[in-house]
């Protein structure tokens, strides 16, 4: 079943850019990955698809219902942290949640003293008191305590610890694992590839590509790094490879082609050390980036 | 409507009606409580206003008031209560939906499975119901102070209650045009320089209109279609102004509607 549709999204503001063109699916179970750089148009993708903003054109739906007519039904089903997160500062924590929890047509009690807890959320300080880490887990408890079926998630790492970050993507994964679709926009791109299994790369406002992770890498260039006495860098120039570089006896370079083309040519080398690796993301999505 | 929207709104409020309400009674009771040594000396008093400028007596709303008598010494009062009841219903008009998305907890609202006609539905009610209740403060302590100080006069029920009942008209105009102005701009860094602006800016207006003579600058300020002076010796009101202020009433708060439901919400840069 397709979750969230996306066609021909096109958002101005005025004269100003969000996005153009935009047109994606992404099926229910997913973990959808949204990346591109700050500007790029990611938060209007999820703004659109919130109805907190209408688009110029094209239209957006989720679980096949228009967003914007069906907007408040579907919101009942939606969780959303935003990457910066603003909330009553007056309010104490325990209120600002039991308010969230007010909007939903279920009883959010329980899942919202169990996401507390494992946030370790002091529920009676105000939120003005809150430093930015502990209002981001306020974000992410309000989010989920009412067990939606789909989560938008625009950066929402930012602001958090290393311990809190793996936490929350556990918490992601659990969700995940119960059925819980996720639209999970980032510029970190190691963040993506651990937890995404497509992703979309947006920039300047338009959708430039859409990947399986694991094809993406599989298909694309490998880092080959080769060791050996009086190896030339020359020696390597092979039809695929890119980026040659030599020094102190070492050659590195990218190879995109027939493996083993490049083994027989190590094989005919004096080598005394080979590593052969899938690129990261982030260098596969250089090229993008720019 | 949305019960919990309207209790945390209104709960936003509190603070604000409560000291708004303070400000009124102090201020019905200061002016009230010097009446029985302004009423003693009337005939001296007249007499010595009528020696002021013109101009001055404008700037008050004292012009043709006989201090002396219940009435026309509360229509003064009641004069700076209405400026009070502008600026704080042009304030809450201002601040209903710009508050939200000046310290961006709109997003948090917003994304709530609600409608935004529900949403802008309990805003102004909670905004509204604050409004009444300093509303009824003004009702009692009007009536409770009148009857302290008022000694042997006498005065018309029926034109006090003509001026009290204005009131609710008066809240509307400043709470609607102040919500429309509000979706109008771009942003609203800050509501209270927008709230002084429009709550002191229409009595300036209507004073102006009054010093200049001109009736244009009179026909566009409620200061002026619910002047106590004009109510309290006509015993009436001025109805085709009170039915204008009603249709500005009723195009700012539809305008607000069709703007607010269409609105983009800003998001953080």
């Amino acid at each position: 079943m397709i979750v969230i549709e996306a066609n021909h999204l096109t958002k101005y503001y005025g004269k100003a850019r969000g996005i153009i063109d935009v047109s994606f699916q992404v099926e229910e179970g997913e973990i959808f990955g949204f990346i591109g750089p700050n500007g790029a148009g990611k938060s209007t993708t999820i703004r659109l698809f919130l109805s907190l903003i209408y688009p110029t054109s094209g239209s957006a739906t989720i679980f096949g219902k228009d967003c914007i007519r069906y907007g408040p039904e579907l919101r009942q089903d939606i969780g959303y942290l935003p990457s910066e997160v603003f909330y009553y500062e007056r309010m104490r924590v325990i209120d600002l949640l039991k308010y969230s929890a007010s909007f939903y047509n279920r009883d959010c009690t329980r899942r919202m003293y169990e996401l507390a807890e494992l946030m370790e959320l002091e529920l009676h300080r105000r939120i003005e008191d809150l430093s930015y880490g502990n209002k981001k887990k306020v974000g992410i408890v309000q989010g989920l305590l009412h067990q939606p079926k789909l989560l938008f998630l625009d950066e929402p790492t930012a602001g958090l610890d290393p311990l809190m970050q793996r936490k929350f993507f556990q918490l992601v994964r659990e969700e995940n694992s119960r059925g819980v679709t996720v639209f999970f926009s980032s510029h970190i791109l190691s963040e993506v590839q651990r937890l995404c299994n497509r992703v979309g790369i947006i920039k300047e406002g338009r959708l430039i590509e859409i990947a399986d992770i694991r094809t993406l890498q599989r298909d694309n260039y490998k880092k080959v790094r080769v060791v050996g006495d009086g190896l030339s860098a020359a020696r390597f120039d092979l039809p695929g490879v890119t980026n040659l570089e030599c020094a102190n006896g070492e050659v590195h370079f990218f190879y995109k082609g027939d493996v083993n083309a490049l083994l027989r040519r190590i094989g005919e080398s004096p080598v005394s050390d080979v590593m052969i690796e899938e690129p990261t993301l982030e260098e596969i999505f250089m090229h993008y980036y720019e | 409507m949305r019960a919990n929207i309207f209790l945390h709104e209104f709960k936003m409020h509190l603070r604000s009606v409560v000291t708004w309400s303070v400000a009124i009674v102090a201020l019905i009771l200061l002016y009230f409580s010097l009446y029985p040594s302004f009423a003693e000396s009337a005939a001296l008093l007249n007499e010595a206003m009528a020696r002021f400028p013109k101009e001055f007596l404008t700037a008050f709303g004292m012009t043709g008031v006989d201090l002396s008598t219940v009435l026309g010494y509360y229509s003064l009062v009641f004069l700076f209560v209405q400026i009070c009841l502008a600026i704080q219903a042009a304030n809450y008009g201002f601040s209903l939906v710009s508050t939200e998305e000046r310290e961006w907890t709109a997003d948090f609202l917003l994304t709530k499975p609600v409608k935004r006609t529900q949403i802008l539905n309990s805003k102004l009610l909670a905004a509204f119901t604050a409004l009444t209740i300093t509303n009824a403060v003004v009702w009692i302590s009007s009536f409770g102070f009148i009857h302290l100080f008022k000694g042997e006069k006498t005065y018309e029920t029926r034109t006090l209650l003509l001026l009290l009942l204005s009131i609710v008209v008066f809240q509307l105009f400043f709470l609607g045009v102040g919500l429309v102005v509000s979706l109008l701009v771009r942003r609203i860094r800050s509501v209270t320089p927008y709230a002084m602006g429009l709550g002191f800016g229409m009595y300036v207006l209507g004073v102006f209109g009054d010093m200049l003579g001109e009736s244009v600058l009179e026909k566009l300020t409620p200061f002026k279609h619910f002047e106590p002076r004009y109510i309290v010796q006509q015993g009436a009101y001025d109805v085709p102004l009170v039915l204008f202020d009603i249709s500005v009433i009723v195009v700012s708060l539809v305008a607000s509607y069709v703007l607010y439901t269409r609105r983009d919400i800003p998001a953080v840069v």
